[in-house]
């Protein structure tokens, strides 16, 4: 399914002293199947746009499209459920909960979807195996390095196999060995027919051949698409 | 169904583990919590018991004493009131009691001192309560002296000890035959203390003690349930006493819960977020703060009841003796039956475990409902 935006906008503290526009009427399609990578400095409005699109948060004004069904508007309800059947997250600081196991990680996202212990155990072994981290599965996350954490991450996203993965600044504490890895694993995913859209203005990440569009911007505006 | 009891499961199973990742700060909030609930249900557990016992013990009580008033004093009533109550309808039983204080400067306490209506003592032997035996530290065979109001000193041997189940009313009991306690006091022949009726018919009570009044204005009757209201807010006044003291820290309690339970931490906001992020919805964060809400105070709660039921009922309640029990300096030493009341049980649930649970979750629902793209900044 493709995701389509028409005119955008996110404003933060409307009305007030400190009004601040992150978004400024952005129109974008983003073709299934493909790795989008959204390029801008610090403060273009990147992550902004990654959160709309991934249902964490709601444009101002504007429409957002996934395949035939408009995602802006819609309550919360409706947007947790996709978010957890749609998209799967990788933040910048990975954001693993600290204290639990790899393991238990991994199997957070589908707790609300309440699947049998078995069954959910076994869908995040083979994805923990699948990324090379079944040693460390009952080791609590802390333990790991950055790219083990990365990986555990991107297996947190998969677990409720969503079609579209969003990665926001995905190498930014990543060593360029690391980072290179991440882009193969991308690649891999893309090719088992999931939609990728990274933020990034690492060049490791835009100047990858495994990212097919860049679209850059800058102060809330697309630049080039 | 199926699903929801899983859910219910995952959910559970996070708290517990969020628990045991934050096991210094709920293990210190579960031990003043649970030190809370000890207290207060230490108190009502041993009052309610209290007062339990005391009816139980009064029940063998006479239905009423009459006696004697002199410028609005007690005074001693001769035994010639007996044969005027007597022709009173309705009273089947009457005796005239002879018993009194005795100060005893060696120990700093009161005895009372009181004739055994069913038992032939000599009139140098006395059966004294434990509480005595204690102070005193004497017992059966033992010599025991008490001074008359002339000044002579007259020495008694101790015969028996009185029962260990009712000691609480007779622990500073001193039981001796009728003529040593007119030697002793100096009370006349003809005279008793008071008086003591029967009243076979319950119902009777209140008539026959409305007779006496008319026909001996110058004596009171007190009735057995007088007596038994008497205790019981004696024992109720006490133990608001106690809570009284106990609201400071139970306000201590509410204060450092709020805190806790409002001053969410960086680390606890972000993991919201990330719980909302990955696809959690508001109302899977507030169940699951809810079980934790829950397993902490219901764990308090059963830590806190279970040790105030073996404080109060297997250790006699030592740290509320002093306030709670008795009013002599021979305090008295007693197992008091174990019981539980579901009302009382259910009222301190409710204060305790139900302000708790509250308390924690709306500050969580404020933070849940915020956007879940927070934890991307």
């Amino acid at each position: 399914m493709d995701i389509q935006l028409t005119d955008v906008k996110k404003v933060f503290n409307q009305g007030r002293h400190n009004e601040f526009w992150a978004i400024r009427g952005i129109s974008l399609r983003i073709k299934a199947n493909s790795v989008t990578c959204l390029k801008g400095a610090s403060g273009s409005g990147k992550t902004t746009l990654l959160s709309m699109i991934g249902c964490l948060s709601r444009p101002s004004s504007g429409r957002i499209m996934l395949g035939e069904r408009m995602l802006s508007g819609l309550p919360e309800r409706f947007l947790t459920d996709i978010r957890r059947h749609t998209f799967g997250f990788i933040f910048q600081r990975f954001n693993l909960i600290q204290g639990l196991t790899v393991l238990e990680n991994v199997m957070l996202p589908a707790y609300p979807l309440a699947p049998r212990h078995t069954t959910l155990r076994d869908s995040a072994n083979r994805l923990l195996e699948h990324f090379g981290l079944g040693r460390v599965k009952d080791s609590p996350v802390q333990w790991l390095s950055g790219g083990e954490s990365q990986r555990v991450a991107i297996c947190r996203a998969l677990i409720n196999d969503p079609q579209i993965l969003l990665a926001d600044e995905p190498t930014a504490n990543l060593d360029t060995g690391i980072s290179r890895e991440f882009m193969g694993l991308v690649e891999d995913l893309r090719q088992s027919g999931k939609t990728i859209l990274i933020t990034s203005h690492d060049p490791i990440v835009f100047e990858s051949s495994a990212v097919q569009s860049v679209v850059e911007m800058s102060d809330g505006h697309l630049v080039k698409a | 169904m199926m699903t929801f009891l899983r859910k219910q499961g995952y959910l559970l199973d996070f708290t517990l583990s969020s628990l045991l990742r934050r096991k210094g700060k709920n293990l210190g909030l579960l031990l003043v919590y649970a030190l809370i609930v000890f207290m207060l249900a230490s108190v009502m557990l041993f009052t309610h018991a209290l007062r339990k016992e005391a009816g139980l013990v009064l029940q063998g009580a006479p239905e009423i004493i009459v006696q004697r008033m002199v410028a609005g004093r007690h005074a001693m009533i001769p035994a010639d009131y007996l044969e005027s109550i007597g022709k009173v309808r309705g009273v089947s039983g009457k005796r005239g009691r002879l018993w009194g204080y005795f100060y005893d400067p060696a120990v700093g306490a009161n005895y009372t001192v009181m004739v055994a209506p069913d038992r032939e003592l000599a009139v140098n032997e006395v059966v004294i309560g434990r509480g005595i035996s204690r102070t005193r530290g004497i017992g059966i065979g033992d010599y025991f002296s008490l001074r008359s109001d002339d000044g002579k000193t007259f020495v008694f041997q101790v015969g028996a000890l009185l029962d260990a189940e009712s000691e609480l009313f007779n622990a500073d009991l001193v039981l001796m035959s009728g003529k040593a306690f007119r030697k002793l006091t100096g009370i006349s022949e003809g005279q008793f203390t008071d008086i003591v009726l029967e009243v076979r018919n319950p119902r009777e009570v209140g008539k026959v003690a409305e007779k006496l009044a008319a026909k001996l204005p110058d004596t009171r009757p007190i009735l057995r349930d007088e007596i038994l209201r008497t205790y019981d807010s004696l024992f109720a006044w006490r133990q608001g006493i106690v809570f009284v003291l106990l609201a400071g820290s139970l306000l201590a309690f509410v204060i450092f819960a709020w805190d806790k339970a409002s001053g969410l931490s960086a680390e606890e906001k972000r993991e919201i977020g990330i719980l909302k992020a990955v696809g959690w919805e508001t109302g899977d964060v507030l169940r699951m703060k809810f079980w934790e809400g829950a397993v902490i105070s219901f764990s308090a709660f059963v830590i806190g009841y279970v040790a105030a039921y073996l404080h109060v009922f297997y250790s006699s309640a030592v740290l509320f003796e002093p306030v709670l029990k008795g009013w002599s300096v021979l305090y008295p030493q007693f197992s008091l039956v174990p019981f539980v009341d579901g009302l009382q049980l259910a009222t301190l649930f409710f204060f305790t475990v139900f302000p708790y649970i509250v308390a924690t979750i709306i500050p969580i629902w404020q933070t849940s409902i915020t956007d879940p793209d927070a934890v991307m900044r």
